[in-house]
């Protein structure tokens, strides 16, 4: 059940990548998905896609644990494509009825499902190469500078971690609580889509109360574990940046300021 | 020497001063000392957990106080150190790991105590060779089996070296695999390193096990006593609603058949020694 869910799935490993420090790669990977956004024309494209292509290299992550995680947008990219085909206007190069398809739109429309593709499958090498904790320590670090303009940056780091921990328990319980229901004959599985929208009450009601009940526990438990906020708070895990973590920096910033170049030239 | 933990008087009302008010606990007088295995047992809404929760401070008397190490846990500037002292398991391992993976869920109590980062990589160490789960300490939780996750728990307080154990059924959700693991582990740690246990069970035969037994009933202390005193008043117990050990249970109906029977025999050992005599 929890195959489906690649986004956030890490695959442990000792590559360049997987060592870098996660503020490095968090980061990196900021910065790059703002830069696809400045990206207008095609030679910058080869330069994201190259850059995206040795990172993968590097990983040594398989190119199909990757799309895996393009997978469940491609509805949204479609859709992207076929809106931006059919409402641009532009020369038409293709008619039905009413609805026209035009080049401009064809050409807009393919380079933003690209972007969104870059996007997609940067982000999922940066969770498929970082551990769960690394991320979430990263995160909060880098966000600590902003904790004093009031960014709550501690409490978000232990909301996204409780979030990863429980995951895999709320599926495990959805899954009991489906197969009690179906062995008194519920139905997910057929019906449209408000009925099977329906049959769905009866796992999400009680998946919802237990969520509550163990909400309460968990405060409780770490309340008994003097868990009292970020302040005074020490971690066990140290990030260190080291010699690997500046050459990725600067990859980085050469080739920002090379997609810069192409587009202000 | 003064107990580790005292209570005096100690009264707890749920929701005071409202409609629903609840009288938990009724003047309750215990005292635990150093190095006790004690064992809490009593019906369902007896009290056991709001007792067990004034231990660590999670709860404040409403009347009368408790003290853990000579201090007054309503002594809101030291109640961090309440808290280290007396460390708490509760019933559903799922509920109460924090963290992705078992060593970062030991670590989140030492993190919280501000414990310098290498030293909390000896006491991640520590505590995990003592519950027997080191080789795990790269896992991820939900992967575990229940007796593993309370273990993991156990090993979470550990790492907080506290002097006081308390396990609210802890073993209550476990299968009898996962229990005897926990029941050995916590054992273990009374007996080797003299860490204090309250184990609220309702579990009689683990309770057979303590060094002494307290007996709860709604919200007051009935009995108390070792094991062998406890558990030879069977027409008492039922009365509340408690079973007997095994054991004890099968000396009472020998005695019922006519048989005779010395009061007390709570471990298969003496019941086999009396059988065979
Ligand atoms: N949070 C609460 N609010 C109100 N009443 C409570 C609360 N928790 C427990 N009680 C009541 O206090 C009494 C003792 O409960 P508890 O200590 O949980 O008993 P036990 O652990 O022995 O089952 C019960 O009558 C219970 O209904
Ligand atoms: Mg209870």
């Amino acid at each position: 059940m929890s195959r489906g869910l690649t986004v956030g799935q890490y695959l442990p490993g000792e590559s360049v990548i997987h060592r870098l420090d996660p503020r490095t790669k968090i980061a990196i990977v900021s910065v790059y998905v703002l830069a696809l956004f400045i990206i207008n024309n095609p030679w910058g494209y080869v330069a994201a896609v190259v850059f995206a292509v040795v990172a993968l290299a590097l990983s040594a992550v398989p190119l199909r644990y990757m799309l895996d995680g393009i997978k469940p947008i491609l509805v949204l990219i479609l859709l992207t494509l076929t809106l931006n085909v059919f409402m641009t206007p532009g020369t038409p190069i293709w008619r039905f009825g009413r609805v026209v398809a035009t080049r401009e739109g064809l050409i807009t429309g393919g380079f933003l499902a690209f972007r969104l593709i870059l996007l997609i499958a940067v982000t999922s090498l940066l969770t498929l190469t970082t551990s769960p904790v690394a991320l979430t320590d990263g995160l909060e670090r880098l966000l600590k500078p902003f904790a004093r303009l009031g960014l709550p940056a501690h409490e978000l780091a232990m909301m996204m971690t409780i979030a990863l921990r429980f995951i895999p328990t709320l599926l495990e319980e959805a899954e009991k609580i489906m197969k009690a229901q179906m062995a008194r004959g519920t139905d997910f599985e057929s019906g449209n889509l408000v009925r099977r929208t329906k049959a769905l009450i009866p796992l999400l009601v009680p998946l919802f109360i237990s969520s509550f009940r163990r909400a309460d526990e968990l405060a409780m438990a770490m309340e008994a574990r003097g868990y009292h906020g970020g302040a005074g708070r020490t971690r066990f895990r140290q990030l260190r940046v080291g010699p690997a973590d500046y050459v990725a920096g600067a990859v980085t910033a050469v080739f920002v300021a090379g997609l810069v170049y192409l587009r202000f030239r | 020497m003064a107990a580790l933990i005292s209570t005096e008087g100690l009264g707890h009302l749920y929701n005071q001063g409202q409609p629903n008010e609840v009288a938990a606990l009724v003047d309750v007088d215990v005292a635990i000392e150093g190095g006790e295995f004690i064992a809490v047992v009593g019906p369902n809404g007896s009290g056991k957990s709001t007792l067990a929760k004034h231990f660590n401070a999670l709860l404040l008397p409403t009347s009368g106080r408790v003290l853990v190490g000579g201090i007054d846990t309503r002594d809101q500037a030291r109640m961090w150190e309440v808290r280290r002292m007396a460390g708490m398991v509760f019933q559903n391992p799922d509920n109460q790991i924090v963290a992705t993976t078992v060593e970062e869920d030991v670590a989140f109590g030492p993190e919280n105590l501000g414990v310098p980062p290498a030293d909390i990589g000896t006491r991640i160490e520590q505590a995990l060779r003592w519950v027997g789960m080191l080789e795990h300490r790269r896992h991820a939780p939900h992967l575990l089996s229940g007796g593993q996750k309370q273990r993991v728990a156990i090993a979470g307080v550990l790492a907080m070296k506290p002097r006081c154990l308390i396990l609210d059924e802890a073993t209550a959700m476990l299968d009898p695999v996962g229990r005897d693991e926990v029941m050995a582990t916590v054992k273990w740690l009374n007996r080797e390193e003299g860490l204090t246990v309250v184990h609220i069970t309702h579990f009689m035969d683990e309770a057979a096990e303590a060094d002494r037994v307290l007996v709860m009933d709604r919200g007051q202390v009935r009995f108390a006593g070792a094991p062998r005193e406890v558990f030879s008043r069977p027409t008492e117990l039922r009365q509340i609603g408690l079973d007997l050990p095994a054991m004890a249970e099968l000396a009472d109906r020998l005695r019922r058949a006519g048989l005779e029977v010395p009061a007390g025999v709570t471990s298969v050992e003496e019941m086999v020694d009396l059988l065979c005599r």
